[in-house]
């Protein structure tokens, strides 16, 4: 097999077979897709989804849009006025978005206050979802999480501020590791489903919060409407361009924790365990791995990154809780967790993203009278293109690599 | 009908998967595709198919070229193929299945269950494919839904029908049953592509022989003029011996004893009921028995992934019973499971990952909760080397090998680090003979080493060829234990169909 004259000796001789070529190409094609960092299925993907999605978002603008579907209607007599009207609409639309999250020193801390939370929730659906957890519950877990915070942070006034501020950053991540354990001790205990016991405990989350911000531990004294007392001066997490602007120090929080998770899930061994029964539970009970562990402790750490979403929104920019405290975070953060291909680094660009789109959408609605829930069409346009990634490669003509896809999403978003 | 591959050439980035090959089917003929994994069987029919499209070459059937561009062509040309994993929907009946994609409606597009069953029926006893139209599919045996995706394309009127390796899931008896279906198609005139490495069935059943070897065609023969051996170089292209060399047992003591298990199945019937059985160190004991028998949950219960109904189980004088998987390896126990791809290793992980799937959490691989990649690198490269798991890389997905890859991957993981007791269920299900001949020989190796080796095989040879002693289980019961010179073919063959005859040495 091995001709001794041939010249190709020097390579492994093991390995010249065709089908393994294949198989190494094929590989060398997927990148590393050991870890998820194809640039193409990570980067490309979302990247021309998000064009997609702002582009059928034009669209929904044109026709919502009163005066631009007049000059439509008379598109036969001046067809250029049509087409510059929408073009104009358009235009307007997404300069004064981007205006209004990039375009001053303001607009940018505000993009990064939006996207602050956004990166803690974000984590705490793609953690699960290594896992093989489907965390629809981050929004529940975010308020108790907040709830939590808030009570360290109005009660231990006594301590130096930096050390309140990690108590009640701490005390944020166990509330919500609280609301993530009991999906978790359920699924590994009786199977329950976790999208099931996850979805019911938002509600109750929210409910029971409702019910504390009316209670006497929490209510602000003087106050018959439901909201916390503030927080105490030494657990407010500090600005970071000083007092006018609302940019804080949570947002590098989030950053080093981002750093952290994918430590966890790729350096060590905790993570090496989360992916194994997130991807191939039977060979993880042959590997001996403990499952239902496992489900428990991914979704106390879920749990707690959603736990620390509210805390850092709150030490950083409410300061006190009240009713519609979180507006979705806990949602969107499922959306930004697949457009972040549930990878940490991915996850903190998506939020990043929806942070732009969150911020700028005021100044939009005020430049162009668009209102702001186009966003929320926006946001849900880029999340139909995610998860129908064969339209969006049809749509742009890039070559499938289904061994990444599967790594990543039809593994268990179905399940 | 008479179908002709002229010059096939199939290109994947980089690799040719197919050369420049030529081959011709024609009704009333058993054609078979021999060669090892990877050698390009699959894809060629695959192309017949419509799966792929050829880079070179044509197509033509009944000397008139076609082009199929995707398989609903081919099926429309008359040409049937039966899958290696079959696509059946598991919670629809038998009816439904053969049914799917074209099925007979009535007024307002209703179904017409009955028709459909009733020309299932016709097929089904016209060819002797014996099927409870009415039976779940998830229901039944893997032999019975094989004859399902043989039903399903004569349903759509195959002429011509691909056997893409159906004896690998089969038990001898099913096989045996295959054959006969076979020959009846084949009477009826129809073509059959069989497409195998056994070399044993590809001699009983084929009219012609094509040997395919890294894409190319190597040879083409009929039984009559070849015999296993000439087949086994045309097809590895070296020399390979059938016997596994190895010297008499030495045995010492007894390292796995099971005593009394009871183990129930997954829809809780009992499925192992009081079986006792020493393994020692020294020696391979080999499980022999139809597929079913009660053989996967008796090795799940021994290595702790399926809890016991009773019994106890010890290992080198420890009692472990009900120990999970874990504390089994801790103790030296290492297991190959019977289904690789399900247990065995996650496919989407690398190399470097699956092999040490058991052991990423200790020392070298860790420290604390750090994993020390280094040393996983290391254990890799090792392992790679001195199992020659043939990979460009460490890094490559398994999932991404030849299946004799990905099982050489997990007997180096696994025989690695058994010290005490090696398990092995269907060690070589699938593989080519090249990887089996590799993987007997270090099963052996194990044993001479001083390891307890129990083997779990429903192939006859491979029990006959490895086993030291035979235990043949039947129904969840352990029938006999025979010495390996006191066991025939016929004797274990009996056994395995249940017979407790008595007379058999007298």
């Amino acid at each position: 097999m091995n001709d001794p004259q041939n010249p190709k000796a020097k390579e492994p001789p093991s390995t010249d077979v065709p089908v393994e070529e294949a198989v190494a190409e094929r590989a060398r094609a997927a990148g590393v897709a050991t870890q998820g960092l194809d640039w193409r299925n990570v980067i490309l993907v979302p990247t021309l989804a998000l064009l997609a999605g702002l582009f059928v978002g034009a669209l929904v603008m044109v026709f919502s849009d009163p005066d631009t579907l007049r000059s439509w209607a008379s598109l036969g007599r001046n067809p250029g006025k049509a087409l510059s009207d929408s073009w104009t609409l358009v235009y307007e639309a997404y300069s004064a978005l981007f205006k209004g999250s990039l375009g001053s020193p303001r607009a940018i801390s505000e993009t990064i206050v939006s996207a602050t939370p956004l990166i803690f929730a974000g984590l705490a659906v793609a953690l699960a979802f290594k896992a093989g957890l489907f965390n629809i519950g981050a929004e529940g877990q975010l308020l108790v999480g907040a709830m939590t915070s808030v009570y360290a942070g109005f009660t231990f006034d006594f301590l130096p501020g930096p050390v309140h501020v990690t108590a009640a950053l701490i005390a944020g991540f166990l509330g919500g590791a609280l609301w993530g354990f009991i999906p978790g001790f359920l699924k590994a205990r009786t199977g329950a489903h976790e999208v099931i016991v996850t979805i019911m405990l938002n509600y109750i989350g929210l409910l029971f919060v409702n019910f504390l911000l009316k209670s006497e531990i929490f209510i602000r004294s003087g106050r018959t409407d439901p909201i916390t007392k503030p927080v105490a001066e030494s657990a407010k997490l500090p600005p970071l361009l000083g007092a006018e602007y609302r940019v804080n120090a949570g947002f590098l929080v989030a950053l080093a924790v981002a750093g952290a998770i994918w430590w966890l899930l790729f350096r060590s061994t905790v993570g090496f365990r989360f992916r194994t029964v997130g991807t191939n539970p039977n060979a993880a009970l042959y590997a001996g791995m403990s499952v239902g562990g496992t489900y428990i402790l991914a979704m106390v750490l879920s749990g707690g990154l959603a736990g620390l979403a509210g805390a850092s929104q709150l030490l950083g920019v409410q300061y006190s809780v009240f009713p519609g405290f979180s507006s979705g975070y806990g949602f969107d953060a499922i959306a930004l967790a697949l457009l972040g291909r549930t990878h940490p680094g991915g996850v903190v660009m998506a939020a990043l993203l929806f942070g732009v789109l969150r911020s700028g959408a005021t100044g939009m609605q005020a430049a162009t009278s668009i209102p702001v829930d186009i966003i929320v069409v926006i946001q849900a346009l880029v999340i139909v293109f995610m998860a129908a990634p064969e339209l969006v490669r049809q749509i742009f003509r890039i070559r499938a690599d289904k061994q990444a896809e599967q790594d990543t999403l039809s593994a268990s978003w179905a399940t | 009908m008479k179908v002709e591959l002229r010059g096939i050439t199939k290109r994947f980035p980089g690799v040719i998967a197919n050369r420049n090959v030529d081959l011709t089917l024609i009704e009333g003929e058993v054609h078979t595709l021999l060669g090892e994994n990877g050698a390009g069987k699959s894809t060629l029919m695959n192309v017949l198919f419509g799966l792929y499209s050829a880079t070179e070459g044509e197509i033509l059937i009944d000397d008139s070229p076609v082009n199929f561009d995707g398989p609903n062509d081919a099926i429309a040309a008359g040409i049937g193929m039966v899958h290696q994993h079959f696509m059946l929907v598991p919670v629809f009946t038998v009816t439904e299945n053969v049914m799917l994609g074209v099925e007979p409606t009535g007024p307002l597009g209703v179904l017409d269950r009955d028709q459909a069953r009733k020309r299932l029926l016709d097929l089904s006893t016209k060819y002797g494919l014996e099927v409870d139209p009415d039976a779940y599919v998830e229901d039944l045996p893997v032999g019975v839904q094989q004859r399902v995706e043989i039903l399903k394309a004569l349903y759509r009127d195959a002429d011509l029908l691909i056997l893409d390796e159906p004896t690998a899931v089969l038990t001898p008896q099913e096989t045996r049953d295959l054959f006969e279906v076979i020959k009846t198609l084949k009477a009826s005139g129809r073509a059959i592509v069989f497409i195998s490495h056994k070399l044993k069935e590809v001699l009983t059943i084929s009219d012609r022989i094509t040997v395919l070897r890294r894409g190319e065609v190597v040879g083409q023969t009929t039984p009559a003029e070849s015999d296993e051996h000439a087949l086994a170089t045309m097809m590895v292209g070296r020399e390979v011996s059938f016997e596994v060399e190895k010297t008499p047992a030495a045995p010492a003591k007894a390292m796995l004893e099971v005593n009394k298990l009871s183990v129930l199945d997954d829809r809780g019937q009992l499925a192992v009921s009081d079986v006792s059985l020493d393994v020692r160190a020294g020696e391979i004991v080999a499980i022999a028995g139809v597929q079913g028998n009660g053989q996967t949950e008796l090795v799940e219960a021994i290595t702790g992934m399926r809890k016991l109904a009773g019994g106890t189980v010890r290992l080198d004088g420890k009692d472990v019973t009900g120990q999970g998987p874990a504390d089994m390896f801790h103790h030296g126990a290492a297991h190959v499971p019977e289904d690789r791809q399900k247990h065995g290793m996650v496919g989407a992980f690398p190399i470097k990952d699956n092999l040490v799937l058991n052991s990423y959490d200790e020392k070298p691989f860790a420290s604390g909760i750090k994993v020390e990649r280094a040393a996983v690198t290391e254990n890799a490269q090792r392992l790679v080397k001195d199992f020659d798991i043939r990979t460009p890389s460490i890094d490559v997905h398994i999932g991404n090998l030849s299946g004799g890859n990905q099982q050489k991957a997990i007997v180096a993981r696994e025989f690695s680090q058994a010290e005490v007791l090696l398990i092995a269920a269907q060690p070589t299900r699938g593989l080519d003979v090249g990887s089996i001949q590799y993987i007997h020989e270090q099963i052996v190796r194990k044993r001479d080493e001083g390891c307890a080796v129990l083997i779990v095989s429903s192939e006859l040879d491979e029990v006959m060829s490895l086993g030291d002693r035979i235990a043949v289980m039947y129904r969840g019961q352990i029938l006999d234990v025979v010495d390996r010179a006191d066991a025939t073919r016929d004797k274990i063959g009996l056994l395995m169909a249940g017979s407790r005859q008595k007379d058999a040495t007298a």
